[in-house]
């Protein structure tokens, strides 16, 4: 009798005294830009080796189905994820809605300033940090260097009206129907878009917090998207697109110019997903002549442990592995490190110089979205509102002036 | 021995009762209470306010909200008003005798087989602006003179998903309509006939007055499906474009989950599903006076 309960509380002490007994986490990815399903299978296989006893179900969901995905198994109580990946413009609302485990405390304190700042801000609500930022991404500006020379252009655009007068030359000589191609279907990948260009053109989206997207730097930009799109320099299909679509449209050589995520900088170049390979320059988005030197969106994302996880410890040990140093550089073709030493190292470089260089640039002038709980709400308004101007159902003015009404009921 | 009868009556109906309580009637009420308060969805709790016809006040003076609820009964209409005529139609075709009709009522019921959300991929590759089947037909027949852009365009979008929808579901009034028309008495389409009534006097008053019955339990089966209809827009367009696609249910999903209202996504659902009941109500009235008149 004594044995018989003894027998199970021995195991179980023996099992807590091993380090993590036979766990099995709950991952929720992305399966859209960055990092590829093979390279995160590829991750967790190797954490899965030099952790026994922990195992690893990953999930990749689009990116649109991913803010909801955590929401609703954050808010259902046990048995949801242990680790979600997570955009640079929810923090404020995880944390307001207590959907993620506040880690400021297992989160070393000497990482500081040894990642990028523009990773933090992923990760950082009101001081407290909710995870560990693993995606630095932002916005390149892509060009095909076979087409401008084709057309006689010898430098890729400075400034964004030369992406236009280049545009149009390349039109003109026949070279490519549509020079130019976008990710502005009415979802978040057109918001990143317009960020870049309402940093380009020194918009903003609030002062204060009055809606500031009316008027300005932030109106110029979706005059500039609106325009190109009427002169028939931008294809038209581009307000179906997403980023996917972008890559592949530019992929089989019918755009001079795309704007797109890193990942797309080893994708355009391999011979088997690209009939472009080798012809292909990556810079910063341009800036505009006299206001701005170049532009980008921070699109970074970050790890985190939904706080219903019955597995906080175990989550924390794959969420280091996954974005420490060393194994964010063997991985670094389709999404480049958060830390900032990883871009002198030779592994990370190699082969990918210009995407280095450019990326330097990028990231120092990287330009956040509204950090504010109801983003989700305020990029809806933003998307409905942007998207009807580009469909030239409305004027710029006009449905702007609407999308401020709308942003002032938010509740 | 009556007051026994009626105990036995009550104690064998009680435990459907109770199922039907606990997975009905206990959702609506939270549902409607919940409708009436600013709850949230978070993971920590908080308190929770009773803040009266707020909700409802926000819902109805949501400009967005009536233009979506607009579309909506559009697409109630006009899907189930075309699989109607289309089904019954069809119905009439396939009750005649003719070689093969075996193999197209089998055929037939296909389109409704599909799974609402593959038929919906399915219909989006059609429709795909570059290298879906649709342009390259109409463009090879010379129809068009360019690929279009069909889910792409506002104005257009939505009547591209109603296609869809009623390729899919009006089989359904199809087979419903076929059963109906079996029991269509010969002897008197045929006594109607010697009459001298023509096809269409024949149809009118003996073949879809008898049909009625079971084509209007379909067609008020397709209408709170179709008012409630969300998966196949949110396969094809998600909402969009600008909005143009966004039917009414799209704002109880957006409140709850987009945008964690919990509260304001319960009132979204009750003013849904009265409006369903009144045109509900609509149809039965109809139904009862055709068959009083």
């Amino acid at each position: 009798m004594i044995i018989k309960k003894l027998l199970p509380m021995s195991m179980l002490a023996l099992a807590t005294s091993m380090a993590f007994a036979d766990t099995e986490l709950n991952a929720l990815f992305m399966s859209q830009a960055a990092y590829s399903e093979a390279d995160i299978k590829a991750m967790t296989a190797e954490f899965e080796e030099n952790n026994p006893g922990i195992s690893v179900a990953l999930e990749f969901v689009p990116y649109e189905a991913l803010h909801d995905k955590i929401i609703t198994s954050a808010a259902a109580g046990t048995n949801g994820y242990d680790i979600v990946l997570y955009d640079v413009v929810w923090p404020a609302e995880f944390a307001e809605g207590g959907f993620l485990t506040d880690v400021t405390d297992r989160v070393p304190k000497d990482l500081g300033n040894q990642i990028f700042d523009g990773a933090w801000t992923t990760v950082t609500y009101n001081s407290r940090i909710f995870g560990m930022p693993w995606i630095l991404d932002t916005k390149y500006l892509f060009f095909n260097r076979e087409m401008l020379s084709q057309a006689g252009i010898e430098t890729p655009p400075s400034t964004w009206a030369e992406v236009m007068e280049q545009s149009q030359i390349l039109k003109d000589k026949g070279v490519v129907k549509y020079p130019l191609v976008w990710s502005w279907s009415q979802s978040e990948a057109m918001i990143c878009d317009y960020t870049t260009l309402v940093a380009a053109h020194g918009g903003s989206f609030f002062e204060g917090a009055k809606p500031a997207f009316n008027k300005d730097g932030a109106l110029a930009a979706i005059d500039y998207m609106a325009t190109s799109l009427k002169s028939g320099l931008t294809n038209p299909a581009s307000t179906e697109y997403f980023e996917e679509d972008v890559r592949r449209v530019f992929s089989n050589g019918e755009a001079a110019f795309a704007l797109n995520w890193t990942y797309m900088n080893a994708l355009v170049n391999d011979p088997s997903e690209s009939k472009v390979a080798g012809k292909i320059g990556v810079m910063p988005a341009p800036g505009v002549k006299g206001v701005s030197e170049a532009s980008a969106v921070n699109g970074s994302m970050g790890l985190g442990i939904p706080s219903n996880s019955a597995h906080k410890d175990e989550a924390w040990a794959l969420i280091s592995y996954l974005t420490d140093k060393k194994v964010q550089e063997n991985y670094a073709k389709l999404s480049l490190p958060v830390w900032k030493e990883s871009y002198s190292v030779k592994s990370v470089t190699e082969g990918q110089e210009e995407l280095v260089s450019a990326a330097s640039k990028a990231i120092a002038v990287m330009s956040p979205r509204p950090v504010v709980p109801a983003y989700t709400e305020v990029s809806n308004i933003l998307q409905k509102h942007l998207h009807s101007i580009l469909l030239g159902e409305e004027s710029s003015e006009d449905a702007l002036a609407d999308a401020v009404k709308r942003v002032s009921r938010i509740r | 021995m009556v007051i026994n009868k009626r105990l036995e009556k009550w104690a064998l109906l009680s435990p459907a009762l109770v199922v039907l309580g606990l997975v009905t009637l206990v959702p609506f009420v939270q549902t409607l209470w919940l409708s009436f308060t600013d709850e949230r969805i978070t993971a920590i709790s908080k308190p929770v306010n009773w803040i009266g016809l707020e909700n409802y006040i926000y819902a109805i003076t949501d400009p967005d909200f009536i233009e979506a609820l607009g579309r909506t009964i559009y697409f109630t209409l006009t899907s189930v008003g075309i699989e109607g005529v289309l089904g019954v139609a069809v119905a009439l075709l396939l009750n005649q005798k003719f070689p093969g009709r075996n193999v197209l009522r089998f055929l037939i019921i296909l389109p409704w087989a599909v799974p609402t959300i593959v038929n919906a991929i399915m219909w989006r590759l059609i429709y795909h602006p570059e290298y879906g089947a649709l342009n390259s037909f109409l463009w090879q027949m010379g129809i068009i003179p360019d690929y279009q852009s069909w889910l792409g365009t506002p104005g257009r979008a939505l009547n591209m998903i109603i296609f869809a929808d009623i390729w899919k579901n009006f089989p359904l009034v199809v087979y419903i309509s076929l059963a109906a028309l079996q029991t269509v008495p010969m002897d008197l389409l045929q006594a109607s006939r010697i009459e001298g009534a023509g096809a269409w006097r024949r149809f009118r008053t003996i073949t879809l007055p008898w049909i009625m019955g079971p084509l209007l339990v379909v067609l008020v089966l397709r209408t709170i499906e179709a008012f409630r209809v969300f998966d196949i827009v949110y396969v094809m367009t998600r909402g969009g474009p600008s909005d143009s696609t966004k039917t009414a249910s799209f704002f109880v999903y957006q409140e709850y989950f987009n945008y964690l209202r919990s509260g304001s996504g319960a009132s979204y659902a009750v003013l849904l599903a009265a409006i369903s009941t009144v045109l509900i109500s609509i149809y039965y009235i109809g139904a009862r006076r055709q068959a009083q008149g």
